[in-house]
């Protein structure tokens, strides 16, 4: 009863039963995700031999990678309690430039690829700005944009045209992998890190004086962090390959593109004033700019992040297909991408979610999407799975905060 | 009385064709709870917002520690050591209690948050003024009960070694035990030194902790009188005619 929590004596129990009452008080976090995954993952591979393989699991990275990105996009929006509609077809836009530029203009890819993240930090600028300083609702605009850019996409396309893409940087990122080495030694650095920085965490705060989290319960958390990562790595550096002549193994090189991803994002988020003013804008605008945070340029910096995002997805699906064509991002892939933020953890209504959450709940689709076409279910009943997954997801929200305000 | 640490002289300020303050006078005193009172439309608001720089006045002079200011926005009154807790306490809910304290000014180390030297100041502002109601400074706002988020609202406004704490019904929405938690942390302000004001329309509130009373009637200044000198009927007199036989400005 006291704000001096003398480094008040944690206990393994005592963390257990604080957690089961965040749980009650509809903190749930990421936990219907988390088990969703291990559930589907279950289902999926007892009914099909095919689905727990080496080659499937480095497959739905590969197909996840996309939306994924553009999750990790819309956590800015989605945290302010906004939502960008146009995300998909951005990447489409972004990744049409991209492609008309390296084939059609014989741009090399380390300019290209800046030029069309800068195209789609361009059109995150005018979305934004039309959001926070004209204040029409990001549902309007971004609904508008998602109109626009579909027809931009199909003039730089050309009706019913594809361009292709040759260049073997940008098709390697989704379509060849990193040598097993290499994907141990990633391992091991990032593992390193991670380490280290919890370590320098839980010091500085026992230096300081401060409550300090249960060092047992943050080795368990950490170890069993490492485990699962170094599981995965293991499998994906198993052989693969079809034939002994085409020999596949490795972690594929969108895997730490994606990483790097997580982490810029979740340092900006937790880290930096930035990320705060996100959370806080998400939470209470108006004490927000109470407290002389500039509300307006937070905005338009999410839908900025947001839209730089959907253009490295562009480059994904252009690596992945091999070309970009007048329905890339298009159909589902936005609605994806808000599923997997949503089914993740961050809530639809502003102020709570993290990067993470994106990669989880992307990995969510991805296994809907991938286990269902293994077990021979046609697109309509893939929809239908999946829309009914991310109904329960928002509704698990949406009743979580109901219990947060009731309390 | 000694003398005060902010003065407002012959205060003008309309509205369109609404006069809203008419020749306000009102001091505020170091280590002193001044209650300010009013019925609604008495202009209290308005001159909390002339005190913290969101309105101009048209005409008067506002004097800060005897020197005369120019408080032009917001960002001067927060630089001078004024700091306002509103009504609706502008928390955000989902941040926990340190993030709430320090959001819009939050300390850094290059470009990261400086949390350490945050969550150890706001821990000992909390326990400077006593506080021993919250479990753990790095839970949400959200799970507090409304007297705890009364206290991280009024906390955050000391923080800054401000000199002048505005009030804007701070009991309002409480019950009884919160209500009293909240008048003692508000006597303690005083105590350490800080101008409080403390606008409430609960005469029995105001009389349990405020030194001076002023009452605003219709845009005027009614009286600003010591609490022992009136009693709480001639307060009601004031706040409903703005005038009272036992009471002389």
């Amino acid at each position: 009863m006291a704000t001096q929590i003398v480094l008040e004596k944690e206990t393994l129990k005592g963390a257990a039963s604080n957690y089961i009452s965040r749980i009650k008080s509809g903190d749930i976090g990421s936990l219907p995700a988390v088990l969703g995954l291990v559930s589907l993952v279950a289902v999926f591979g007892a009914m099909s031999e095919y689905f727990l393989t080496n080659r499937n699991f480095a497959n739905l990275l590969t197909q996840a990678a996309p939306v994924m990105v553009i999750a990790m996009g819309l956590v800015f929006v989605l945290l302010l309690g906004e939502i960008d509609l146009s995300a998909g077809y951005a990447s489409g836009v972004c990744g049409a430039v991209l492609v008309l530029l390296v084939t059609n203009h014989g741009w090399s890819w380390y300019t290209a690829l800046p030029a069309s993240i800068a195209v789609g930090a361009l059109l995150g600028t005018l979305i934004g700005t039309l959001v926070s300083r004209l204040g029409i609702p990001s549902f309007v605009v971004t609904l508008a944009a998602f109109l626009a850019f579909q027809g931009v996409l199909l003039l730089l396309a050309g009706e019913g045209g594809t361009i292709p893409i040759a260049d073997k940087t940008i098709l390697s990122v989704e379509n060849s992998n990193l040598t097993p080495m290499q994907g141990w030694i990633l391992w091991a650095v990032t593992s390193a890190l991670y380490v280290a920085t919890g370590l320098n965490r839980i010091n500085s705060r026992r230096k300081a004086g401060l409550v300090v989290e249960l060092s047992q319960l943050w080795a368990m958390k950490t170890g069993a962090l490492l485990i699962i990562t170094g599981g995965a790595v293991y499998e994906l550096n198993q052989e693969r390959g079809l034939s002994a002549a085409n020999s596949t193994k490795g972690v594929p090189i969108v895997a730490p593109m994606i990483l790097v991803i997580l982490v810029a994002g979740t340092f900006l988020l937790s880290r930096t004033s930035f990320g705060r003013h996100i959370y806080a804008v998400g939470g209470n605008a108006e004490a927000a700019r109470r407290a002389g945070i500039n509300v307006k340029r937070v905005r338009t910096i999410a839908f900025v992040l947001c839209s730089s995002l959907a253009a490295v997805a562009g480059m994904l699906f252009a690596s992945r297909m091999n070309s970009i064509s007048p329905s890339t991002g298009g159909s589902s892939t936005l609605l994806y991408a808000v599923g997997a933020a949503v089914i993740g953890g961050v809530s639809l209504f502003g102020g709570k979610g993290r990067m993470r959450d994106a990669i989880l709940g992307g990995l969510v689709v991805a296994v809907i999407d991938n286990g269902m076409g293994l077990l021979g279910y046609g697109a309509g009943i893939q929809f239908l799975v999946t829309g009914a997954v991310l109904l329960v997801s928002a509704g698990v929200d949406a009743v979580s905060r109901r219990g947060a305000l009731s309390n | 009385m000694s003398t005060p640490l902010l003065s407002l002289r012959g205060i003008n300020k309309s509205f369109g064709p609404v006069h809203v303050l008419k020749d306000v006078d009102f001091d505020i005193y170091p280590g002193q709870v001044t209650a300010l009172v009013g019925d609604n439309g008495a202009g209290k608001s308005t001159l909390i917002k002339c005190i913290a720089g969101i309105y101009t006045p048209e005409s008067g002079d506002i004097l800060f520690e005897g020197a005369k200011v120019d408080i032009d926005g917001p960002r001067t009154a927060t630089a001078l050591g004024i700091e306002i807790v509103y009504q609706d306490l502008a928390l955000c809910d989902n941040l926990d209690i340190v993030h709430n304290m320090f959001l819009g000014r939050e300390e850094k180390k290059g470009i990261t948050l400086n949390e350490i030297s945050m969550e150890s100041l706001a821990r000992k502002t909390l326990d400077g003024l006593n506080v021993r109601t919250v479990k753990s400074i790095r839970q949400t706002v959200s799970s507090l009960s409304g007297g705890q988020r009364q206290t991280v609202a009024i906390a955050r406004a000391v923080l800054w070694n401000s000199k002048v704490v505005v009030l804007d019904e701070p009991t309002a929405a409480l019950g009884v035990a919160q209500t009293e938690q909240v008048l003692n942390l508000v006597r303690r302000l005083a105590d350490k030194g800080l101008a409080v004001v403390l606008i409430s329309h609960n005469l029995n509130d105001i009389f349990e902790v405020a030194d001076n009373i002023a009452a605003l009637y219709l845009g005027k200044m009614a009286a600003q009188v010591k609490k022992n000198g009136v009693t709480k009927n001639e307060v009601i007199e004031l706040i409903t005619t703005g005038k009272s036989e036992g009471v002389t400005k």
